[in-house]
């Protein structure tokens, strides 16, 4: 299945998000996901079915003014 | 004790988290400050990266309050998800409300952050709206929900210090009950005691504190002038007068001639 996440494409065999997020090895309890514009709670991934061409963001804390 | 969208605080400045020479220079600059709350962004992680993990955990061990920006975002949709994966991240309602309008000058486009600020505020977001110092944007944003508000002085990391005072005095005689932060433009501790001699509850800076010589010790000198400024506008500084008035009595002069 062909994917963008962040911006770049990626070939990926996970059919969810939370299993795209570990195969593309993102952990930690600080991250923030959107799936084609719309924020997915971390506790949704599991049931977040992917589909070919889906746009994924993936966010984590940063400096900011 | 300034109290925003009832959270009691003791400092009235707020600081920024970036730019700075390196995180402990940050991490000093923060304490050096004395600051409550700091400000900090959602940023794309890196595949198998922990960047984004390491700062927070500088962040969290800093035991401050963070407000959470939507910098960079310039539509309504943008400033939106990213509030609203800022509030799942950082386990807080509160959010610094940025829809840049222009590039060169980082203004805020002010319809959408009107339209922003109502969307989130329904949503329970406790939103600090970036906003210029325009009276009518001001009450529309009060409208939409904001029970803060965040003008600029002068456009984003210009130094430039307060370029229309005039109409922060506006603002802030208009809305005496709301809590009015400057943020953006300030340059030096100068500029941040004139905004808080008129009134001003706080200001947020970063680049003036983040590019000094000595970021820590400016950060500590921000701190004392923010101080300053609000213990003078307590304290009722005296008005401007066109003519000198003597300040040693005239009564009792001697006469040698």
């Amino acid at each position: 299945m062909k994917l963008t996440v962040n911006g770049e494409n990626h070939e990926v065999a996970s059919g969810t998000l939370a299993a795209l997020l570990a195969e593309l090895d993102y952990e930690g309890g600080w991250l923030a996901t959107a799936l084609n514009g719309e924020v997915v709670p971390a506790k949704e991934r599991d049931g977040c079915a992917l589909a070919d061409g889906d746009r994924i963001e993936i966010l984590a804390p940063m400096k900011g003014g | 004790m300034l109290e925003l969208y009832g959270q009691q605080v003791s400092s009235r400045l707020l600081l920024g988290t970036a730019l700075y020479p390196s995180p402990a220079i940050m991490a000093e600059a923060i304490k050096a400050s004395g600051v409550d709350i700091v400000t900090v962004s959602l940023r794309r992680e890196t595949s198998g990266g922990k960047a984004g993990g390491q700062f927070w955990s500088l962040i969290q061990s800093l035991g401050v309050h963070v407000l959470p920006n939507t910098a960079g975002c310039h539509s309504v949709k943008e400033a939106v998800t990213t509030a609203r994966m800022a509030r799942e991240v950082f386990a807080t309602n509160w959010i610094k409300l940025e829809v840049i309008g222009n590039h060169d000058t980082l203004q805020p486009d002010v319809f959408g952050l009107v339209e922003a600020a109502k969307i989130l505020s329904a949503e329970g977001f406790e939103v600090f709206p970036y906003t210029t110092d325009d009276l009518v944007v001001a009450e529309r944003l009060l409208d939409a929900g904001c029970k803060v508000l965040m003008p600029w002085c002068a456009p984003i990391g210009s130094a430039r210090g307060p370029q229309n005072l005039d109409a922060l005095r506006s603002l802030r005689g208009h809305f005496p009950g709301v809590p009015l932060i400057v943020d953006a433009g300030i340059g030096r501790p100068s500029h941040a005691a004139t905004v808080m001699e008129l009134g001003y509850d706080a200001v947020l800076l970063n680049t003036a504190v983040a590019k000094a010589g000595d970021p820590v010790a400016m950060a500590a000198a921000f701190g004392k002038a923010v101080e300053a400024g609000r213990q003078a506008f307590l304290a009722g500084p005296l008005e401007p007068r066109d003519m000198a008035v003597p300040s040693t009595p005239v009564i009792g002069m001697a006469a040698f001639s």
